[in-house]
């Protein structure tokens, strides 16, 4: 029998990482409005689970660490430590720490000795906030009205565990739980219970059977010792008696725990909690009480019924479980998935359009009306199919937006400039490796925009602007693709700047003045183009942009400025909502397909055979077109059409002719990647399958670009 | 996991080496009770213990309670770092009324306590 922590271990790392980003945001939210309980609280608790899951783990590291981190938000909590604004980017390092030192524990390795002197110098700050007032407050304890005795003599909570017989099956150690315990305060007796271990025959070593009494000498509340047990709670029987309870809630607990009376009655005096002289009235007390034996009430009636624990304790008790069922129900809603198998689903849909196409290209050659029409009922069903396939993989952009709400925050704390970040169209959905992609490209554009759209606050004074800075993220569906924004209201682009740069680079000639405003702002796309006069920290190393274009690119987007000078610039990334199909345009080269993405197509014309004397290029109304032959760029052989045409081709600003036999026009094709053996092949990005069955090879336009002015060049 | 068996004038000593925990507890049930058919007088020598959890605590209770109910005697010995450490947590070190030999730190804090 082997028990596998990992599926539980990868849960606590999920759920962990879930909280951090949790606190994240509440700590941001702090920092707009510091006296939002429910934020201080959220991050608390954030906090405190974190604790006490890694303890279930034995990651002590995290233990110690989160335990210090909590101990500060307990007093924030209270009232006793005030939230400075420092303390909020205190707060936040510890939060990167605590992921840290998660990503040590995931990767199962110990800590490294700059994590572990990052650690301790966060410690040490965290100590300085918390100043005297060092140890955390008993919670103080109302005064007990109802009858039923006078208190006891323990000073001690009192814990009585029994555990079910499958923890040690559910991959848990009740010894952990204890060890745990201890960090809370002093476990100051245990008695190890083995009355219920069955007859050597029957017992199952995989069960467990023991229980445990102990007193705990601590000055944490209800709460938190429970939540120690959060783990095993459906698994384990948990009477807690706090400090200063009195005799009837003994002989209740005596009551409802499965051993023999006496025998607990005199764990308990032997433990302290009471005298011997307190049992025997207790005893004689039961006996006469008769029936209360044989009741054995739930632990929260038993508590509500005495009224032993506080009314806060309760609700709080309450909203936790209500949390829990909210948690649950948003659960439901969502079914995880592994991506393959949505890969797989997609993959399926592409061969499912694909014989689609063959079905109706069969009916239309046979000329069977009806069976057309079915065809073309079903095609519109395939379709239907393929974009609810599609929307699978489809996510909300707001997630990635949100997490920029820090890259701000540390960002303008660094440069000492004061931004607000403004967020819109959060509900967008596009293709989930979009979205894993397009986060380092925007984090340089936004980054960019801080450092040198948006003016000092002295220089935005003077030109009469709002000190502070805003910096907006937008996203919205255009024509079948997605657009996200990011603007600033800084300065904008400034164009003498640009082409001064640009002529001393030699990006452009030194006459290149006549350029129009967009032309101008893609130089900064340019490798090697910075025009910033300060070299800062986060950009300006002239690295970057011209990064930030090929990372769009790669993903079949493009990027383009609108800047107005004085009022600010917007950088415009569009993507395409999907990589898996695309709009394409279809030709025929020999007796070979291929497709080029639909929006690059610019044009199409007949090639003059009168004018192709010159085989390079082609005058294109007063301009220069290069041309690439297909037919001899892929080495194909075959006879030359009767007529040729030119497919004029635009990418990133640059453009040219591709020369093909034949146009058939526009293809929805269904990308399929090319094997590793065709990897070296220049100028072809995959394959598509027509509803002939027959292969077209999808062209790499960029790298046709590329080539053909190399040609014309050379 | 692996128990070493010696026999010495009618005294069985078992030398249980490595861990003894949930992972191995169904083998070691078996392998104590039928060492404890064995002989009546059997000592435990738990100095290769490596880790201890709850099941191995369990089954040495069990051990115990059988060995008394039948009149045997049982012994554990040589106590391992990590014994000690459960024995103390679960305050089984008079449950079973071995003596044990505190190792160094521990000797300390039960000085000091005293």
């Amino acid at each position: 029998m082997s028990l596998d922590l990992g599926e539980a271990l990868q849960t606590f790392f999920a759920e962990s990482r879930g909280l951090l980003q949790d606190m994240e945001e509440s700590l941001l939210r702090l920092e707009s409005e510091s006296d939002d309980a429910e934020s201080i609280n959220a991050v608390f608790r954030a906090a405190h689970t974190i604790k006490g899951s890694s303890g279930m783990f034995g990651l002590d590291a995290i233990v110690a660490f989160t335990h210090k981190v909590e101990n500060l938000l307990d007093q924030v909590r209270n009232g006793a430590v005030p939230l400075k604004e420092g303390m909020i980017g205190l707060l936040l390092a510890c939060r990167d720490h605590i992921e840290r030192l998660l990503d040590f524990a995931a990767a199962g390795e110990e800590m490294d000795a700059d994590a572990r002197t990052h650690g301790e110098a966060l410690t040490a700050q965290l100590s300085q906030c918390l100043g005297k007032s060092a140890t955390v407050p008993a919670e103080a304890v109302s005064p007990l009205e109802s009858a039923g005795g006078r208190p006891m003599a323990g000073d001690t909570w009192h814990i009585s565990l029994r555990f079910g017989q499958d923890v040690l099956k559910n991959g848990m150690d009740p010894l952990s739980f204890l060890r745990y315990l201890g960090t809370l305060g002093e476990i100051c007796h245990l008695a190890t219970l083995a009355d219920a271990l069955p007859a050597a025959a029957e017992m199952d070593p995989e069960c467990c059977y023991l229980g445990f009494e102990l007193c705990l000498k601590s000055d944490v509340d209800k709460a938190r010792i429970e939540a120690v047990f959060e783990f095993v709670r459906d698994d384990c029987d948990l009477h807690i008696l706090p400090p200063g309870s009195k005799q009837a809630d003994y002989l209740r607990l005596i009551a409802a725990l499965p051993e023999d009376n006496a025998r607990l009655g005199e764990l308990l005096v032997a433990s302290g909690a009471m005298t011997a002289r307190e049992l025997e009235m207790i005893l004689t007390a039961q006996e006469s009480a008769g029936a209360s034996q044989a009741t054995q009430k739930p632990l929260g009636e038993i508590l509500v019924e005495r009224q032993i624990v506080q009314p806060e304790l309760v609700n709080a008790a309450l909203s936790k479980q209500k949390d829990a069922r909210n948690r649950q129900a948003q659960e439901a809603k969502f079914i995880r998935v592994h991506a393959d198998k949505l890969d797989h689903l997609i993959n399926l849909v592409g061969e499912l359009v694909i014989s689609g196409a063959g079905v109706g290209l069969q009916a239309a050659r046979n000329k069977d009306a009806t069976l057309m029409e079915s065809v073309s009922g079903m095609a519109r069903l395939v379709e239907d199919i393929r974009d609810g396939a599609m929307r699978l993989r489809m996510v909300e952009i707001g997630e990635t937006f949100n997490r920029f709400r820090r890259v701000v925050r540390d960002v303008s704390k660094e440069i000492g400039k004061d931004i607000e970040l403004v967020i819109e169209g959060e509900g967008t959905e596009l293709d989930k490796t979009v979205v894993d992609k397009i986060g380092d490209p925007l984090t340089h554009l936004m980054r960019n925009a801080m450092d040198h759209g948006i003016e000092p606050a002295e220089l935005r004074a003077s030109r009469g602007k709002p000190v502070k800075g805003t910096l907006k993220l937008n996203a919205y569906h255009e024509s079948g693709g997605i657009v996200i924004e990011v603007s600033d209201d800084g300065g904008g682009l400034n164009r003498e700047r640009i082409l001064a740069k640009a002529r001393e680079k030699g990006l452009i000639p030194d006459d290149g003045g006549n350029l129009s405003d967009a032309e101008v702002w893609k130089l900064i796309f340019e490798a090697g183009f910075s025009t910033a006069e300060q070299v800062s920290n986060l950009s300006g190393r002239g690295v970057g942009m011209d990064v930030v274009r090929r990372n769009i690119e790669a993903l079949r987007g493009t990027v383009d400025i609108e800047s107005h000078a004085g009022l600010g610039s917007i950088f415009r990334i569009r993507l395409p909502l999907t990589l898996a199909i695309i709009d394409g345009f279809l030709m025929g080269v020999g007796d070979g397909h291929y497709v080029v993405p639909l929006d690059m197509v610019q044009e199409c014309l007949e090639l003059d055979p009168a004018r192709s004397e010159q085989r390079d290029y082609i005058n294109l109304r007063g301009e220069v077109l290069p041309l690439l032959r297909v037919k001899e760029h892929f080495g194909l052989g075959g006879r030359a059409g009767r007529r040729e045409n030119v497919v004029v081709v635009n990418s990133a600003g640059r453009k040219a002719g591709l020369v093909v036999d034949e146009l058939k026009g526009e293809f929805q094709a269904v990308i399929k990647p090319l094997a590793a053996m065709f990897a070296k092949v220049r100028g072809v990005t995959g394959s598509t399958i027509l509803g002939s069955g027959e292969v077209a090879l999808v062209l790499e336009v960029p790298a046709l670009l590329t080539e053909a002015a190399r040609k014309l060049a050379a | 996991m692996e128990i070493r068996s010696e026999r010495n004038d009618g005294r069985l000593s078992l030398y249980p080496e490595g861990e003894m925990t949930i992972y191995h507890a169904a083998d070691l049930k078996p392998a104590l009770l039928d060492a404890l058919g064995q002989s009546d007088a059997i000592e435990l020598d738990l100095s290769a213990v490596s880790e201890l959890d709850t099941s191995g605590v369990q089954l040495l209770m069990l051990m115990k309670r059988e060995a008394v109910a039948a009149g045997k005697s049982l012994a554990l010995s040589g106590h391992s770092p990590a014994v000690l450490e459960v024995f103390e947590l679960l305050g089984l070190g008079g449950w079973f009324g071995d003596p044990q030999v505190l190792p160094p730190n521990l000797q300390a804090s039960a000085r000091g306590a005293a």
